[in-house]
């Protein structure tokens, strides 16, 4: 029995207290938002819990798993990611015009998922890796080993997923010391090349930009989802309308309001105030991660730890800027608030990292 | 090209990795201030718009119609009132397949060919979106058959709707007139008159008759349920209701019977009459034959039925008391001795010798007399009595064309009466102004000979004839016929009645007035034009019969009934009052083709006076006794 029971409570010293606050508090105010979006659907609800549950098991399990362990599946990861890519590009299922799903026998995956994380894993591993020696010429392998998967999955075509993964590829580089004259003259090159990846984007990508710019060009199409989520959200006003009382939530005005607007839902029932809330805790969330990157003994700890910091504000930005009407409508999640199992558990399988790299404290050996 | 030193320079390796850490953080805080910006915009900035949007999606407003006024007449019976049932109901943009759902409808329930056909030309006249029926009426097996079949005919509904229906038959058309879908000419007017909105949710308006006259009455007030419903526009609740106002029931003046008696008295002829009360305008019967069945126009006319309608040589859609126009004839004497008498130019004693003809000064043409031989001496009372052609020949020339009109005038000939009906003729009174206007020539002396005996340009609706005469009857009072006597707000409340209108009170001296009504009372005397019509009758008649011709009579020929087509004979006119002392009831008849005024249009007149002064029935015609409703 005590063996058992310390077994655990070591197990839970790898948790980060912080953290593990901030992330149950978010899960509860997802849980009321799910509730309320789904007009108290038992299902989606017990669903959601379910979803938590696996997500926060899959946390506990990720925190103790120790660094330089994590490290070495990097490199696999990212090969298997890769074969599932290009078997993708040849044998893919085409869903609504795109080729991203390759069929496993029993479920149909989307290899660009496994990508978000092994990416990462893939490239903090090889900095760490060539710790030492760090050259140009690591830099430019580095940045091929995030444009090769950027491309494939950007010809699938899924520019949102494409953009999130080139996202935190980027930021590692960043992270692992990028110089600023190569990301402000790269900047500065994307910009000039905007008209011609412009005439790149299929038509229905321009048009979800176009109708960005102007939802009521196409009031009953695609922007009507951003009409209908900018109106929740407006009408919320400062207070909010209280939790079930959102009108444009409760009489099914909102479309996808569970999962990737729920935002908008948020905002019609608390108000500005939840707003305030909602991104307060975030932005605690991204100052604990990189609190973490800056005390990480290992360089792998340090990128990964301030990679997944950001790259989860960088969902948290798309997300409600699109909901909020100032970005595209891409099929981005709201972390740890949208219903959702695979974002759930990739996202706390990201927290289980951070806190792992928070709790093993000793140098590694690479 | 090396980066930086390769050293295991520790320090400098973390230094800048903190400066990059507090870079990343900045681009968050960045990130994150411009989204609060982006949302303090919509929230705080924006509220009062989107919660104005909000509200617009969540409530729409669902009119709810009002029920039309009822019609009765004067004894309480009803004209036209309404009826629930369920028709049938297509919205062209909902089906597949139009054709092939008609051709499923018709194979579960039957579907006339008429119906068809009315279907399709009102599916012409309207836009995709608008439902168009194509049964109503349905049975209640065709209702559930329509029900268990309705997820395969996507587009077609069942719908409870009120319909009009008009239960006294073809002879009240022409008063009640009829209701029928609004069209786009209905929109649009109503749009001009700023009524739209209260049309949401209205099948039918007023077309004809007292349906489009007192349409602002009989329709109501449109109410409206403020719902509140979902995206897919499903009411999930009632927030407010504001119900609808019922039209208000309208009584008339007319007595159902005494227009069947009428009617009855036209027997196989056709014409028109109207009788007025004297002292209140109030329309006591009101026929023009032939008429139609209002109800074939409610839910939209089939075009087989349009066809015989419109196409008909009776042209029974023409109102004749209210759209008719013939000369006056003789029936315009009265009133041309009552000007010569007012004007000065005669006298009650003053007589002339008549040879059968008129002729003017320096001329050779003889305008005759319809007596051949002529009347001999014939003073003002006898050339009423005697219907003196010669005397008012003479009397025209002396009072010239321009004083002619100005004193018909005051009786309303020419002008429209002001009746509560919508399309009335103006008719026409001469005068050398109008001329000149007209036909851009000068009046011509023969001109105004033939105006003495109500020949020429004149032309006069029985309607026009009926009120002047109610004026000789009345002592000049120039009122507006009525057929509308009272109006009440439905259930219960207290019928209000509408005060008739006295347009003009034209001073007549007594007793030149007084020598006219002799003239007119002797006219149904023994001796006079229409002695036979007032054989026997327990109360006195003033009348004065005339024709209306038909075809021209060359100089020196004769006019003979018997010998022309039924169609070429001259119209009858009678107008006529009674009690000649104490009148209550004026009237005009006009007989299409019926050749004299004494002969076809006396007896009908006789026959409306008998049934309103003394309730006796015509021979042969078996009315059950009244059923009175209130």
């Amino acid at each position: 029995m005590s063996r058992t029971s310390h077994w655990i409570i070591r197990r839970l010293g790898h948790l980060d207290g912080v953290l593990l606050t901030l992330v149950l508090v978010l899960l509860g105010i997802s849980l009321a938002a799910v509730a309320s979006a789904s007009g108290q659907s038992p299902a989606r609800i017990s669903g959601h819990l379910v979803n938590i549950g696996l997500a926060l098991g899959v946390m506990v399990v990720m925190a103790n798993v120790p660094p330089h362990l994590l490290s070495r599946v990097g490199p696999s990861l990212y090969v298997a990611g890769m074969v599932l890519l290009i078997g993708v590009a040849l044998f893919g299922e085409i869903r609504n015009g795109s080729r991203r799903w390759i069929n496993l026998g029993v479920m149909a995956f989307q290899p660009s998922e496994l990508l978000k994380l092994a990416l990462p894993l893939m490239l903090a591993w090889y900095f760490q890796h060539n710790e030492t020696v760090l050259r140009a010429k690591h830099y430019l392998i580095a940045g091929a080993l995030l444009l090769v998967p950027f491309v494939l999955i950007l010809r699938q075509p899924d520019l949102g997923t494409a953009l999130m993964i080139g996202a935190s590829g980027f930021y590692l580089l960043f992270f692992a010391g990028l110089p600023w004259k190569v990301i402000f003259g790269g900047g500065i090159l994307g910009a000039a090349s905007l008209p011609v990846v412009w005439g790149m984007l299929h038509e229905y990508q321009q048009r979800r930009v176009l109708t960005l710019l102007d939802p009521s060009s196409d009031p009953l199409g695609a922007g009507y989802h951003i009409i209908q989520s900018t109106i929740a959200i407006g009408s919320g006003g400062f207070f909010g309308k209280g939790w079930m009382q959102g009108t444009q939530n409760q009489l099914d005005f909102i479309p996808e309001r569970t999962t990737d607007f729920i935002f908008a839902v948020i905002g019609e029932e608390f108000g500005y105030l939840g707003t305030i809330l909602l991104v307060g805790l975030y932005l605690a969330i991204v100052v604990r991660g990189l609190m973490i990157a800056a005390r990480a003994p290992t360089l792998f700890g340090r990128l990964m730890a301030a990679t997944l910091s950001l790259n989860l504000f960088t969902y948290v930005f798309v997300n409600m800027g699109m909901v909020s009407g100032i970005l595209p409508v891409v099929g981005v999640p709201l972390p740890l608030m949208s219903y959702g199992g695979t974002a759930l558990v990739t996202l706390l399988l990201g927290m289980g990292i951070l806190m792992s790299v928070a709790t093993h404290r000793q140098l590694n050996k690479t | 090209m090396r980066i930086h030193a390769p050293l295991k320079d520790l320090d400098h390796e973390l230094a800048r990795f903190q400066g990059r850490l507090k870079a990343g953080a900045a681009f968050v805080v960045l990130l994150a201030t411009a989204l609060l910006g982006r949302v303090f915009y919509l929230q705080v900035m924006q509220h009062e718009h989107y919660i104005e949007r909000a509200e617009n999606n969540r409530i729409s407003l669902v009119p709810t119609s009002p029920h039309r006024g009822l019609i009765l007449d004067r004894n309480g019976r009803i004209l036209a009132e309404n009826y629930s049932a369920y028709t049938l109901e297509i919205t062209r943009a909902e089906t597949d397949d139009l054709d092939a759902t008609l051709a499923e409808i018709g194979a579960l329930i039957e579907i006339m060919p008429g119906q068809l056909r009315r279907f399709r030309r009102l599916l012409s006249e309207s836009h995709e979106f608008e439902t168009v029926p194509l049964k109503s009426r349905l049975s209640d097996e065709e209702v559930a058959i329509l029900a268990a079949n309705r997820y395969r005919l996507p587009g077609v509904e069942v719908k409870a709707r009120l319909f009009r229906n008009y239960q006294a038959g073809p002879g009240m058309a022409h008063v009640v007139g009829f209701v029928g879908r609004i069209n786009d000419h209905d929109l649009k007017r109503l749009r001009a008159e700023n009524r739209e909105q209260n049309y949401k949710g209205s099948v039918h308006i007023g077309k004809t008759g007292l349906e489009q006259s007192y349409e602002s009455l009989l329709h109501g007030r449109t109410g409206y349920d403020q719902m509140e419903t979902d995206s897919s526009g499903r009411a999930v609740r009632v927030l407010s209701r504001v119900p609808p106002v019922p039209g208000k029931d309208l009584r008339l003046h007319l007595d159902l019977d005494l227009q069947a008696v009428a009617e009855t008295a036209f027997g196989d002829y056709l014409g028109g009459l109207v009788a007025i009360d004297p002292n209140t305008g109030g329309v006591l019967a009101l026929v023009s034959k032939p008429g139609f069945d209002p109800n074939l126009f409610v839910d939209g006319i089939d075009p087989e039925s349009w066809k015989a309608l419109n196409e008909s040589p009776e042209r029974p859609m023409v109102n004749r008391v209210l759209r008719g126009i013939y000369p006056p004839g003789s029936t315009i004497k009265p009133f041309m001795a009552l000007a010569g008498l007012e004007m000065g130019v005669r006298k009650a004693s003053d007589s002339i010798v008549d040879p059968g003809y008129f002729s003017l000064p320096n001329s050779r043409h003889q305008f005759r007399d319809w007596k051949r031989e002529g009347h001999g001496v014939v003073d003002l009372r006898r050339s009423i009595s005697q219907s003196c052609d010669t005397y008012y020949y003479k009397l025209a020339v002396d009072l010239g064309v321009d004083r002619m009109h100005d004193y018909l005038t005051r009786f309303g000939l020419g002008e429209q009466t002001g009746i509560d009906l919508n399309g009335e003729s103006t008719g026409l009174l001469p005068s050398r102004e109008w001329k000149q206007r007209r036909w851009k020539q000068p009046w011509y002396p023969g001109e105004t000979v033939i105006a003495g005996i109500g020949q020429g340009y004149h032309l006069t609706t029985p309607l026009q004839l009926a009120q002047a005469t109610a004026m000789l009857a009345n002592g000049g009072k120039r009122i507006e016929p009525r057929l509308v006597q009272a109006v009440r707000e439905p259930l219960g409340h207290d019928w209000q009645p509408l005060p008739g209108v006295v347009r003009e009170q034209v001073a007549i001296t007594p007793a030149h007035l007084g020598l006219v009504r002799e003239g007119m009372m002797d006219v149904m005397r023994p001796g006079g034009t229409a002695a036979r019509s007032a054989a026997g009758a327990p109360y006195a008649i003033a009348g004065k019969t005339g024709t209306a011709q038909v075809v021209g009579i060359k100089q020196g020929a004769r006019y003979d009934a018997s010998r022309l087509a039924r169609e070429h004979r001259d119209h009858a006119l009678f107008i006529a009052y009674a009690p000649a002392e104490n009148p209550t009831i004026a009237l005009a008849v006009m007989v299409e083709n019926g050749g004299s005024g004494s002969g076809t249009a006396a007896p009908i007149a006789r026959a409306v006076f008998d049934y309103y002064l003394t309730g006796k029935r015509p021979a042969g015609m078996d009315l059950e006794a009244s059923d009175v409703a209130d």
